[in-house]
């Protein structure tokens, strides 16, 4: 078992919690993920590290509530248990010898940017951040950001926050103003990722994404995660999560992450009975 | 009185066209008058030929001697002290090619059903046994076992009967590797396999799961820990795939994948959070005992077609001829000498066909099996919704990249003498993560044999 130390709603969707773990903590990379599992009847869902505190024995996760298992975990109240939290699996992100690199990210892919962002900036690189959200009331981690970038562009979609735009516009404006990144990091939603790739290729700029497919062991088994990188199958869980965006056959990806919608809706629609909630 | 029967007392099952549409136990197991009949068809020899034909040394006869007396707990004491795993030997071992192929009653009619006996015996003392079994006493040493599959938990049972402390580390949340995650419920009971477990733990092994060698603590941690020899048991590893156009279609499952949710994650019952596809038609491409239980668990779930498609013929396939007759009882279609060279997507990328190659058996190859060719002009569709590959799976590279002078071959599997010993003082290995895919009961022979190892290790670095 494994216990919540603290718990905090960030948006009406995305929850963060630290999550009583010192063998993880102590591992634990950015880039990397873990696997939990909520209960002895959950699933069990892959999420990326947040953050860690290897002094006191925790690791971050940031969820959005999209499923039977993310709204069961954001049932959890600080100081209670899940039943199982394995970690830290897969590669931890490349960022040895970067200079100046900008991070992309959107949604709640920013949970995952951000401890990449916070070890670029500390490792005395050049960090431009460029963030997105739908609206003003789903912005997350703005001052962790702040903290770490050297240049920061909030967008969001309506403009009800920041800049009205997409995250593309955005960093096609940093890189036609004369900026020249080694690497570009894209983390977010799938077409978000392919959308900077295809402009980041354009431009020539060597972009790595963070891939989040299903997944059940998360150690090599099941073969679920599998994506199409360069034309070869690749598993994300052992090979990635990060892959050089170029190469990710994204339509594939998007095709695969919606394998299970109907059957998540009608699970979501069954816990929202359950708990006599309205369907959101 | 001998029993001169020339057939095996057949084995109690649930009806075909029942089973196949629940996930209890197949094979329901002999009554004590069954298994006593069937004890008294054992000749005794002298020689035993039988023992020399199971990889873990069982004193056969001895144990069938008891049943014959009615001295059911007699026999499972003889039979644990070579297994560490009786009741689940019983069901899944391959009798057929291991004892039973040496048994003299097998000259002439069938052999004695040594694996239902096994079977009867554990599942007796199951039943009727008071209290777990007693802790040996501690010799002061610590050995470590990576992975809880059938090697590992041999491994670690024969090593804390020999006193050592312990300590099992799973990557899954649940003990029992294949055990769990592959072999089906209707094949396998988990509650079996947890008391197994049970039993283990009753003898001072200590088992954390949600640890990845590898990744949460590397080999090298352990011995730093004063674990003083290591045993790695970490089993199969990514499924492989074909590499024909259309695997990565939405309704395209790894064995693995297609298992470990319904097994594991538990899918087939309704208040599971694991999803699992509700297929109509599906096709389990592959002729091994994973292939079997991949398209048992399809029609269980409600497929109304399932096709075995495998390049070779029936007598080819390396199932058990057990699980072939039973998966042709609960009517699986088998399609052999049939080759899958696409899989057909539609619109929304889901799965809407497999197309395939009709085969011929030409010259015997390399294996002594004869080769496959393709017979020209002989493409045609099926029509499924759901493909299952079911063609083995390449080793696990989380220890190997972690393991400074761990030697592995070039297809990854860990090197490791006879008698499990690798290239790295101290760490043993055995099972799957050595051989490949392979049997349980291979993996277990390979888990005791360095228990041995392991012992004579700790001792000669100690005197």
């Amino acid at each position: 078992m494994y216990k919540i130390v603290m718990k905090k709603i960030l948006n009406p969707t995305v929850t963060m919690m630290k999550i009583d773990a010192a063998d993880i903590a102590a591992k634990a990379e950015p880039g990397q993920f873990i696997i939990l599992r909520v209960d002895e009847k959950g699933e069990r869902i892959p999420l990326t590290v947040a953050d860690f505190d290897r002094e006191a024995g925790t690791v971050t996760i940031i969820f959005q509530i999209v499923g039977a298992a993310t709204q069961k975990l954001n049932q959890k109240k600080e100081g209670e248990y899940i039943c199982d939290f394995v970690g830290p699996l897969g590669v931890a992100s490349h960022t040895e010898g970067l200079k100046k690199v900008a991070v992309v990210s959107g949604g709640v892919g920013c949970a995952i940017a951000y401890p990449i962002a916070k070890k670029l900036h500390l490792q005395g690189c050049e960090v431009h951040s460029v963030v997105g959200f739908r609206n003003k009331d789903l912005v997350i981690l703005e001052d962790e950001f702040k903290g770490v970038s050297d240049k920061l562009k909030m967008m969001t979609d309506d403009g009800s926050y920041g800049e009205k735009g997409l995250v593309t516009n955005a960093l096609k404006e940093l890189i036609d103003s004369g900026e020249k990144y080694d690497e570009v990091i894209a983390i977010g939603p799938l077409i978000m990722m392919k959308f900077v790739c295809a402009l980041t290729k354009e431009y020539g700029i060597k972009t790595v994404v963070s891939m989040n497919p299903i997944m059940i062991d998360g150690t090599g088994m099941c073969g679920g995660c599998r994506l199409t990188v360069g034309g070869q199958t690749k598993f994300a869980c052992v090979d990635g999560p990060d892959f050089d965006g170029h190469q990710v056959d994204f339509d594939e990806a998007m095709e695969r992450s919606n394998m299970y919608k109907d059957f998540e809706r009608k699970r979501h629609e069954e816990i929202c009975n359950l708990l006599n909630k309205e369907v959101n | 009185m001998a029993n001169m029967s020339l057939l095996k007392n057949p084995m109690p099952v649930q009806e075909p066209l029942v089973r196949n549409g629940n996930f209890k136990e197949v094979a329901l197991g002999y009554t004590e008058d069954q298994a006593i009949d069937e004890a008294n068809r054992c000749l005794g020899c002298k020689n035993r030929p039988c023992v020399g034909g199971c990889p873990v040394a069982v004193d056969i006869p001895d144990f069938i001697a008891k049943v014959k007396e009615g001295d059911f707990e007699s026999a499972y004491q003889i039979i644990s002290k070579s297994s560490a795993l009786p009741a689940v030997c019983g069901r899944v071992c391959p009798q057929e090619t291991q004892c039973e192929s040496r048994c003299v009653r097998g000259i002439k009619g069938e052999p004695v059903a040594i694996g239902r006996l096994e079977r009867f015996v554990a599942d007796w003392h199951m039943a009727h046994a008071e209290g777990a079994p007693e802790m040996p006493e501690q010799n002061g040493h610590k050995a470590a076992v990576i992975g809880a599959g059938p090697s590992g938990l041999t491994c670690a049972g024969d090593l804390a009967r020999m006193g050592y402390k312990v300590t099992v580390f799973e990557a899954l949340h649940l003990a029992g590797g294949v055990l769990v995650y592959g072999i089906p419920e209707f094949r396998l009971p988990k509650a079996i396999v947890q008391k197994e477990i049970e039993n283990l733990k009753a003898l001072g092994v200590e088992i954390n799961t949600n640890i990845v060698i590898g990744k949460t603590i590397t080999v090298d941690e352990l011995f730093a820990k004063g674990y003083e020899a290591i045993f790695i048991g970490s089993g199969a590893g990514l499924p492989r795939f074909m590499n024909i156009p259309g695997e990565n279609l939405k309704g395209v499952y790894s064995a693995n994948e297609y298992l470990t949710r319904t097994n594991l994650m538990k899918a087939y019952l309704p208040d599971s959070d694991t999803p699992i596809m509700s297929a109509k038609n599906v096709a389990v491409v592959g002729g091994g005992n994973v292939a079997m239980d991949a398209a048992r668990c399809a029609k269980r779930l409600g497929a109304e077609n399932v096709y075995i498609v495998y390049r070779r013929g029936k007598e080819e396939m390396p199932a058990r001829n057990e699980e072939i007759e039973h998966a042709e009882e609960e009517e699986i279609i088998f399609k052999t000498l049939n080759n899958p060279v696409e899989i057909l997507g539609d619109e929304h990328k889901c799965v809407k066909g497999i197309k395939c190659v009709e085969m011929e058996l030409g010259e015997p190859d390399e294996s002594g099996r004869r080769r496959p060719v393709v017979k020209d002009g002989s493409e045609f569709v099926l029509d499924v919704d759901c493909v299952i590959m079911s063609i083995g799976t390449s080793p696990n590279p989380l220890i190997r990249n972690t393991t400074e002078g761990l030697d592995t071959q070039k297809w990854g599997g860990i090197i490791a003498d006879e008698n499990g010993q690798t290239s790295r003082e101290g760490v043993f290995a055995g099972g799957d993560a050595v051989t490949g895919a392979a049997t349980v009961i291979l993996a277990m022979g390979a888990g005791k044999t360095a228990a041995k190892a392991m012992d004579e290790y700790i001792r000669s670095k100690n005197a």
